[in-house]
């Protein structure tokens, strides 16, 4: 099978424009406009279309190996408690319009586009085939590659909930964060009315998807700020290697792992008598805290190990707790420092507190100063920010590692609960005023969503 | 009609779906079927069922009788590729669509995707005139055409007023008549373009020069003037020059504008491309860094792209009724934004965009990717075959 037109000159390509001059004139027109003149040929592809539609299949999910799909569907958003895949996309959004009926089909398109790409299918009609002077649905991208475990995973922010009627709706535990000690927000990198997560073993299938995404979402959603992460810094899979961060430690060990049921309903999904009536809708969601933390990487490298272990309350090697043997041994924390990070943290110094960690590094170039812009992307999901992040991050005020890291993002979120089936789509339980309602009307004119058989 | 056409993917496996007939190709079998050529292929056959047929839409319907995998094409007699479709499987059936002027043509087979294929020598009648589509498009062409030969018109007199001012060293005088001299050009840019050896001469940003040009022998036009003015601060013998060439050169425009192809797809993507313009100079105070009129050429970008959607609306409405509410939505919705930098709303005085601050520029930027991502859907929505 042919399955790149690039091989075979489309017929706008092929129509060299009467008009235009020789090699030196500067070709600032694409051909297709205006400048493709001289011949009137439209080849608008009917059948061509269908062919592109299908064309997914071919290079189509193969559920089995890393490159696999990670099923969309489900009582909880694929994303936080499935295996961490190597890459993150992160973007926040702004709304941009007050219409709320825009707004839910927007939703609804997402939706449908999530479940495509989640599947490793482009979206829409596909990126190539379709009317030579029309741009193709999808952008091209990612065709050729595995769905690569790509999971999509929204949120609502707070400020979201100031629009379109839906104050009544904000679920107490849906907090503002407080200032914290240390912190160095950047505006710019901060809040949103939504976010997605797109995490997969691919870079350009996570940019593929937000970039898409942010494309249907034009006119209504803006791309607020976005974070590319890699080098996944915590696992929900305890089999595997605890990964490191860019300081070189390990850290997560204890995280909640995907197959730990009673712990996941425990701190990270919302149960339905968690709120009242009228945060009912969150029941199977999470709540999101996003933090950008820089790091001060040139400091801390110059740092001694005697010091980089005594302020984790680890060994760099195997990532022992301090006294300890073994990465997985259970930590004294008295062994410790009073001012060591893993001390600070650990759920016996914070009544408990847990945390389903789904971090990411990121290095964005560097800061003009020839300093790596470079740290930790923390990613933490949790049944109530009230009783998960805050106490946390309270304790660690007095952390160690805070003279070698600057928060300087930071944004929450209410996740909503999965997408169930075919018919349902992100943020109904929010949007529809009974929850158990799937059918809201002007369903049925979501052409994506009916598309998939 | 975009829409239409998905829902009709929906249900179907793929070799049913191969074989389905749309909604779109449904709608032109009934209105011309002379407008409609059987291809049937087998592995060592290429038969039509007509060697001749008028200018206008066709349509190919391409059974693949043979055992190969086949593609089919519409060549030139040179063998450029009018339209092809590559992947017909044995057993299916596929349509392909084109638009075609009047002349010789062939259509090619290609059993197993290989070699040269199967040719058929067939002819598309009408005289040389224009295709046959749509006559509601046809008057939309005419009308822009005129409307296109209208900024031209009026264009001369208004750069007369700014290049005399020059000529008679007159700074203040061609500082302000720059900007409104410039706005038929701005409006119809992508016709303006076509002519590819006019557009650099009159429109080229200094960073648009090429390795070894002489900015001082070879950069003419609007913008070389700009500098002068704005930067230099007085005006030489040279600008003189200048102002005779850009005279000279806007002449030229407004004799061939009149000749320019402009069809209804090229009228659609030509409103994106002026939306393009902005999201790519304009938004970014590049286009007048000297000036800062950057709102100006903005508004008469959107202007121009404005005419070019209104004419197309009445067809596009009925391919795709949702797509225009959305545009009229997103264009009102940019207008008023703009007006915000402008105290009269029959003037063009715009704000200096170096007072636009970052946040505002954001937001004028969020305003044309609203309206310029639906805008790139409008060519779709008038190329439905009738």
């Amino acid at each position: 099978m042919t399955d790149t037109p690039a091989e075979h000159p489309t017929s706008s390509e092929d129509a060299t424009p009467s008009e235009r001059p020789g090699s030196a004139a500067p070709s600032r027109r694409s051909l297709i406009g205006w400048g493709g003149a001289g011949l009137a040929l439209g080849a608008a592809a009917a059948g061509g279309a269908v062919a592109v539609a299908r064309s997914g299949d071919d290079t189509g999910p193969d559920a089995a190996g890393s490159g696999g799909a990670i099923a969309f569907h489900g009582t909880h958003q694929a994303g936080i408690a499935t295996p961490v895949q190597d890459r993150l996309h992160f973007a926040a959004f702004d709304v941009r319009t007050d219409d709320r009926a825009a707004f839910v089909q927007l939703l609804k398109d997402w939706t449908g586009a999530a479940r495509r790409m989640t599947a490793g299918r482009p979206v829409g009609e596909g990126a190539y085939g379709g009317l030579a002077e029309a741009p193709p649905d999808d952008t091209g991208e990612a065709l050729g590659l595995q769905p690569s475990r790509l999971t999509l995973t929204i949120g609502f922010g707070p400020s979201l909930f100031e629009k379109f009627d839906l104050s009544g709706r904000r679920p107490d535990a849906l907090v503002d964060l407080p200032k914290f000690a240390g912190d160095n927000l950047d505006r710019g990198r901060s809040g949103g009315d939504l976010c997605v997560q797109a995490c997969a073993d691919d870079p350009q299938v996570a940019v593929h998807a937000i970039r898409n995404l942010a494309r249907i979402g034009f006119g209504k959603v803006v791309i607020r700020w976005s974070q590319l992460g890699f080098g996944k810094t915590s696992s929900t899979t305890p089999d595997a290697q605890t990964p490191r961060n860019l300081m070189g430690f390990k850290d997560g060990t204890r995280n909640i792992a995907g197959t730990e049921t009673d712990r996941l309903k425990k701190f990270v999904w919302v149960a339905e008598k968690d709120g009242d009536a009228d945060s009912a809708w969150m029941a199977g969601g999470s709540y999101l805290v996003a933090r950008r933390i820089r790091m001060n990487i040139e400091t801390w490298d110059r740092t001694s190990l005697q010091e980089q272990e005594d302020v984790f309350g680890r060994d760099k090697g195997e990532g022992a707790p301090v006294g300890r043997a073994k990465e997985r041994d259970k930590p004294f924390l008295k062994a410790m420092l009073p001012d060591a990070h893993v001390r600070l943290a650990h759920p016996d110094t914070n009544a408990g507190a847990t945390l389903l960690r789904r971090g990411y590094s990121f290095t964005d170039g560097t800061d003009g100063l020839g300093r790596l812009d470079a740290g930790l992307f923390f990613l933490a999901y949790q049944r109530d920010v009230r009783k998960g992040f805050i106490p946390v991050q309270r304790s660690l005020a007095a952390d160690a590692l805070n003279e070698y890291i600057q928060h300087v993002g930071s944004a929450v979120f209410a996740i909503p609960p999965g997408v169930r089936d075919k018919d349902d789509w992100w943020g109904r339980t929010l949007f529809t005023k009974n929850p158990g309602d799937a059918g809201d009307a002007g369903d049925a004119g979501d052409s994506r969503d009916s598309e998939e058989a | 009609m975009r829409a239409v056409r998905l829902s009709v993917v929906t249900a179907a496996a793929t070799a049913a779906a191969l074989a389905a007939v749309t909604g779109c190709t449904e709608k032109s079998d009934a209105s011309s079927d002379d407008h409609v050529v059987e291809v049937t292929a087998t592995d060592t056959k290429c038969e039509v069922s007509k060697k001749e047929f008028p200018a206008g839409h066709v349509q190919l319907d391409v059974s693949n009788k043979g055992s190969k995998v086949t593609e089919v094409y519409l060549l030139f007699p040179d063998d450029r590729i009018v339209t092809e479709r590559e992947n017909i499987g044995p057993g299916t059936r596929q349509k392909v669509t084109a638009e075609v002027k009047a002349g010789a043509y062939r259509i090619a087979c290609k059993p197993g995707m290989k070699g040269k294929g199967i040719r058929q020598d067939v002819t598309v009648t009408g005289g040389g005139k224009a295709a046959k589509r749509d006559p509601r498009l046809d008057a939309a062409v005419a009308a822009y055409r005129q409307y296109a030969q209208e900024q031209a018109d009026e264009t001369l007199p208004k750069a007369r007023v700014f290049t005399d001012a020059v000529k008679a060293g007159d700074i203040e005088a061609a500082k302000k008549a720059y900007a409104t001299s410039r706005i038929g050009w701005e409006r119809t840019e992508p016709v303006a373009e076509s002519f590819g050896d006019i557009d650099p001469k009159v429109d080229l940003r200094e960073d648009g020069l090429e390795e070894g040009q002489d900015p001082q022998k070879d950069w003419t036009g609007w913008h070389r003037l700009e500098r002068s003015l704005w930067k230099d601060k007085k005006l030489t013998d040279r600008d003189s020059e200048l102002a005779d060439q850009l005279i000279e050169d806007l002449t030229d425009w407004q004799k061939r504008v009149g000749k320019a192809e402009i069809t209804p797809t090229s009228m659609a993507n030509g409103a994106k491309e002026l939306l393009d313009e902005v999201a790519t100079g304009k938004v970014t105070g590049e286009e007048e860094r000297y000036s800062h009129t950057d709102l100006v050429d903005f508004k008469a970008n959107v202007e121009g792209a404005e005419k070019s959607y209104e004419l197309l609306k009445p067809v596009a409405k009925e391919n795709d009724a949702a797509l225009v509410t959305e545009l009229d939505k997103q264009f009102a919705a940019l207008d008023t934004l703009l007006d915000t930098y402008r105290e009269d709303t029959t003037s063009y005085d715009f704000t200096s965009y170096d007072k636009v601050s970052e946040a505002d520029q954001k937001e004028l930027s969020d305003a044309v990717n609203a309206l310029a991502e639906p805008l790139s859907k409008l060519a779709a929505a008038v190329a439905a075959p009738k």
